[in-house]
């Protein structure tokens, strides 16, 4: 289980695992609920540059889609193969094995803490 | 002295107006339900809910329509015996993408004349769909086998724009940089016109070349490539190389096939095509002088969520057995808005239908006999073509070939007109001829002798290979059971039978659809669309031969341009998405004919329907969303923000009147005055019409240009999805920018130095005009006051189901005085904050009590969208208001504890017979009131054939192809 308070997040309802230079990024049990059954992801190719705030993917349900944005400059150093295989890894476990991917950067930008976004999604 | 009849005036009328069959609510009943809202009549009622600002002068009398005063049914269907009759039906040899066909008897009277199938909507519910599902995955298989491709989508709207489609496809789905795309120069040309006018609006550039004489290596960069299989000449060409040319620059092929061709010569997938597009008219569909009928898109592995438009696929119900659905829907407009595949959303279903059974009716055997019949037939004139002295161009064809004639060409073809023929004049010196299903040998002959040679006997057997030997198709196809089952009428009639029983259409009670507007096709209006003089002409054929089709179109024009308060009207688009675009390429060229090029900006309220983003793309401007305010209307502080934010930029404003909220929006004048006063120009969307038509016009309070569903306001019926017109209306400063057409027998709209092709939306020239009989009659019939007593009918309903339901439901939106328009929106979440009932178990739970549900969640998520439409009667309005209070009352019962949320009968519906009746009955809730909630559905009984489908799986685990029978087996 996945300690949601150890998380960073944005307001675009994602989350960041930090762990040195690399950001593991998912979207949050918040987002993947409002998305509904997710049946589809779709990730950027490891070794592809991602800017900030930009678009890299987007994650398809029965009835809505979502994008997914960059939250960090820097690198795909992977992608969650066995999320693009079983995409209801990101409804069933979307702070653990629903991870999409992990990106290599030099600086963070500013990010939200759990109290913050919590306040956030006002939960 | 005095003869005394014993008969008075009266009675001497030949019968009742049809506006009393066609308004479900008579005098007596209109009372009732306007006490309930506290009116006195219906004209006070819509004079309190149509806002003060938009009567121009106070409502429009009757008297000051063009309209003629309202013909009976019978006078109506004399008229068109007399429009009918000024057509002549001569024998078309033109080809280039229309060929005549037989259409199974069988499948007209079971399928195109059969409300079952006609009055169905598009299967969005389709646990009450699995017939027209099924058939139309037989129409997915039917395509993909024939195709050699993986999967094909359920329709498109004819082959011309499935080419566009194509293209716009291969731009999203290549890596290729450049912005060019190659045309095959051997192409029809309706579709090079279409082509040139859709890839300038995105900025695509065109390269013509020809394919068939380049060589493979010299093809220049670009995204694309655009094959014609076989040519519009009627030559077959190898088109591997050029093929795998453009695969090596990270182009991909987009080849058009002939589907009687292809059962006989090798599939674009065997030759690498990625994209296959075209038309399934000539498998049973008449030609109609151009439509409706189904075009097709399949596409190879990989590309399935890049193909535009709907998609079935199989998923699975809650009990696991197989079941149809619409698959990969966020693909689609609704959903992506401005970022959507296509804007496509009306098809051709009814079509796709048709030309699918025509494959179960006929077997891969038989269509194979059909196409070998046509090509022999083919020989044996090129052959006698060559003896008269004419040089044969194409060397090798299926169908059609093409001449240089030994003398003047067009004198040939005058010649064969007064002969009964219509033959194509490519130039001064070259014809064209295709063959079809329906040629005969004397219509050889008969050619033959046109053209200088008497056919004998003895050449009839000559034969040689005309089809090059590497291309002879040698894979399988329609190998499936369902294409080798049906032979006999018996059987073919029993399956349609089988496959309509499933599915709810209007023909068994209501379909309260908000903005689809599923009122009567009444049976008058659909009487003509099968005689031969309406639906037997081709295109293209020459203007005397279809004076009556040109004289029905100009005054369906005149009345639709009446009774919205514009000037021209072209009925040249398809659906309503084809008129968005048609509107909004109207305002594009008028922003350019004036240097106002860098005008782009289109404003769209949040509230539109997702198509007017989609379209807006499409024609080359950029979206700019518009907010609404709580009550849903568009909020005036942010448009006129968004005005200053792009003040010499904007180009239009979308806006949807009465609103998608149902709802008469109060400052639709000053919204209008602010867009226009910034140089923009206001596009009506015209699909919620049926709420203004006779008390209000667009073009009177503000509007430069509309489409029209002539599918919802004027009685073309849905088809279970199409086929739909979407007629575009403008003031007259746009008429010069309406849809013109290469072959179009007259412009409605002249104008000095306009180009023939220019804003083509369709590949034929007036769009589907078999079926522009329908509301030509319903007009006809209603006249002026009928179609405004209908309007006031359908608002009358709507405020009526709105007042009863409100103490259950809140009604979301409402307008003036607490009026809605001609639909209202349930709210059904505070209901599902407080008892987990979600809208889906709502919708899912009337399937149970008998009936189809009303939209959902749109246009706000968690609600439902109710438009009773005039057509419906009191007695069935109120069976549908009291089995949502029914339902409301289940819903407390799950609130109160008596059920679970996780085993209730509103989670578990719908019920099927098989649901109720096998194995131990374990609910907490009775079988009879899981199925008999109401006494009346005892002898009633509308039986689901299967239960709730989940979604999830069928996305998931895409399957867009029949499953094999051994997947049934239960």
């Amino acid at each position: 289980m996945t300690d949601q308070t150890a998380l960073r997040y944005t307001a675009e309802h994602e989350w960041l695992l930090v762990d040195g230079d690399t950001a593991t990024v998912g979207i949050t049990a918040y987002a993947a609920e409002k998305l509904g059954d997710v049946v589809f992801v779709d990730l950027p190719s490891v070794g592809a540059t991602v800017a900030s705030g930009k678009v890299v993917g987007e994650i398809e349900s029965t009835k809505s889609v979502g994008e997914l944005f960059a939250p960090v400059d820097g690198t795909v150093t992977e992608v969650n193969d066995a999320v693009v295989d079983s995409p209801e890894l990101v409804n069933s476990d979307p702070f653990g094995e629903g991870w999409l991917i992990k990106v290599s950067f030099t600086e963070l930008p500013p990010l939200l803490s759990f109290d913050e976004y919590t306040a956030l999604v006002g939960e | 002295m005095a003869i005394v009849t014993g008969i008075t005036t009266d009675e001497l009328l030949e019968e009742s107006g049809f506006a009393e069959r066609h308004i479900g609510t008579d005098a007596d009943a209109q009372a009732k339900m306007l006490d309930v809202i506290g009116y006195r009549s219906v004209d006070a009622l819509v004079g309190a809910a149509v806002p003060a600002s938009i009567h121009v002068d106070g409502f429009r009398a009757a008297a000051e329509s063009s309209l003629p005063a309202a013909a009976t049914e019978r006078e109506a269907l004399a008229e068109l015996r007399r429009l009918a009759r000024r057509n002549t039906v001569n024998r078309s040899m033109i080809g280039l993408g229309y060929y005549d066909t037989i259409t199974p008897a069988v499948i007209k009277r079971n399928v195109l004349e059969n409300p079952s199938w006609y009055t169905a909507y598009t299967p969005y519910q389709p646990e009450i769909s699995q017939g027209r599902l099924e058939a139309l995955i037989n129409f997915q298989t039917m395509i993909t086998d024939l195709t050699g491709l993986t999967t094909a989508n359920a329709s498109m709207l004819d082959e011309g724009t499935a080419v566009v489609e194509g293209m716009m496809l291969a731009r999203r789905a290549s890596k290729a940089e450049p912005r060019a795309f190659i045309v095959d120069s051997d192409a029809f040309p309706q579709t090079k016109a279409l082509l040139a006018n859709r890839a300038a609006a995105v900025g695509i550039g065109l390269i013509e070349l020809d394919l068939a004489a380049i060589d493979p290596q010299e093809l220049p960069a670009a995204f694309g490539i655009f094959v014609q299989y076989p040519s519009a000449s009627g030559r077959i060409w190898d088109p591997r190389d050029v093929i795998a040319a453009a695969h090596s620059m990270g182009a991909l092929a987009v080849v058009a096939a002939d589907l009687l061709a292809l059962t006989l010569i090798t599939s674009p997938g065997e030759l690498g095509a990625d994209v296959a597009v075209g038309s399934s008219q000539r498998f049973g569909v008449p030609m109609g002088f151009g439509g409706p009928h189904a075009g097709y898109m399949a596409v190879r592995s990989g590309l399935e969520r890049q193909l535009p438009g709907r998609l079935v696929g199989v998923s699975q119900d809650a009990a696991g057995h197989p079941a149809y659905r619409l698959s990969l829907q966020v693909r689609e407009q609704h959903i992506r808005r401005d970022k959507a595949t296509s804007n496509i959303c009306t098809a051709q279903v009814l079509l796709a239908v048709m030309a699918s059974m025509y494959a179960v009716y006929h077997g891969p055997q038989g269509l194979k006999q059909i196409a070998t019949r046509v090509t022999r037939l083919t020989r044996v004139l090129a052959r006698a073509a060559s003896e008269a002295g004419h040089t044969l161009e194409t060397a090798n064809f299926f169908d059609t070939i093409t001449l240089r004639t030994k003398s003047d060409a067009a004198r040939l073809v005058r010649h064969a007109h007064t002969a009964g023929y219509l033959i194509h004049l490519v130039d001064d010196e070259r014809v064209q001829l295709s063959v079809d299903e329906t040629t005969t040998l004397d219509d050889v002959r008969a050619i033959a002798a046109i053209l200088g040679e008497e056919l004998t006997d003895g050449s009839v057997s000559h034969d040689i290979d005309w089809i090059p030997i590497e291309l002879e198709r040698s894979s399988d196809f329609l190998t499936h059971p369902v294409f080798n089952t049906h032979r006999s009428e018996t059987s073919m009639m029993r399956y349609l039978k089988h496959l309509a029983d499933y599915d709810y259409a209007l023909d068994r009670g209501m379909i309260p659809l908000g903005s689809c507007t599923m009122k009567l096709n009444a049976a008058t209006e659909m009487e003509s669309v099968t005689w031969p003089e309406f639906a037997g002409l081709h295109p293209f054929a020459p203007e005397a031969d279809v004076a009556g089709y040109l004289e029905l179109i100009e005054q369906l024009q005149t009345w639709l341009a009446d009774v919205t308060g514009y000037d021209s009207v072209s009925l040249q688009p398809n659906a309503g998405s084809q008129g968005e675009l048609a509107g909004l390429l109207a305002i594009r060229g008028y922003h350019l004919s004036r240097g106002d090029a860098e005008r782009t900006v289109c404003l769209i309220p949040q509230s539109a329907h997702g198509t007017n983003a989609a379209s807006a793309v499409l024609a080359g401007m950029r979206v700019v969303v518009v907010s609404t305010d709580e009550l849903g209307n568009v909020d005036l502080d942010d448009l006129r923000a968004k005005i200053d934010e792009h003040a010499n930029t904007i180009a239009a404003l979308m806006i949807t009147y009465p609103s998608t909220h149902g709802v008469y929006e109060h400052e639709v004048g000053a919204i209008c005055k602010a867009v226009h006063d910034a140089g923009g120009q206001v596009y009506v969307d015209g699909a919620n019409l049926n709420a203004l038509l006779g008390f209000a016009r667009f073009g009177d309070f503000g509007g430069d240009v509309s489409h029209l569903n002539l599918h919802k306001t004027f009685c073309i019926p849905h088809g279970g999805g199409g086929p739909g017109v979407g007629p575009v209306a403008a003031k007259a400063h746009l008429a010069a920018f309406l849809p013109g057409h290469p072959f179009a027998q007259r412009d409605f709209t002249p104008a000095a130095g306009k180009p023939a092709h220019q804003n083509i939306v369709s590949a034929a020239p007036f769009g589907s005009p078999s079926i522009l009989p329908i509301s030509w009659a319903y007009v006809r019939m209603m006249g002026a006051d009928g179609l405004k007593r209908a309007t006031g009918a359908a608002v009358l309903a709507a405020n009526y189901v709105a007042a009863r339901l409100r103490d259950y439901y809140p009604v979301l939106y409402s307008g003036d005085n607490g009026l809605v328009a001609h639909e209202c929106i349930l709210d059904l979440r505070p209901l599902t904050e407080s008892t987990g009932v979600t809208v889906d178990d709502v919708a899912k739970r009337l399937i149970d009590y008998g009936f189809h549900a009303p939209t959902m969640s749109f246009p706000v998520a968690g609600t439902l969208m109710v438009e009773p439409t005039e057509s419906e009667d009191l007695a069935e309005i109120d069976r549908f208001i009291d089995a949502m209070i029914a339902i409301r009352g289940e819903a407390d019962a799950i609130a109160a504890g008596t059920w679970t949320l996780g085993d209730n009968p509103l989670h578990n519906a719908p019920h099927t017979a098989q649901s109720v009746i096998e194995g131990e009955w374990t609910h907490p809730y009775s079988r009879e009131q899981a199925v008999y909630p109401v006494r009346s559905l005892i002898r009633n009984k509308y039986w689901p054939p299967v239960r709730r489908i989940d979604n999830a799986f069928g996305d998931r685990n895409l399957v867009c192809a029949c499953p094999p029978p051994e997947a049934f087996a239960d």
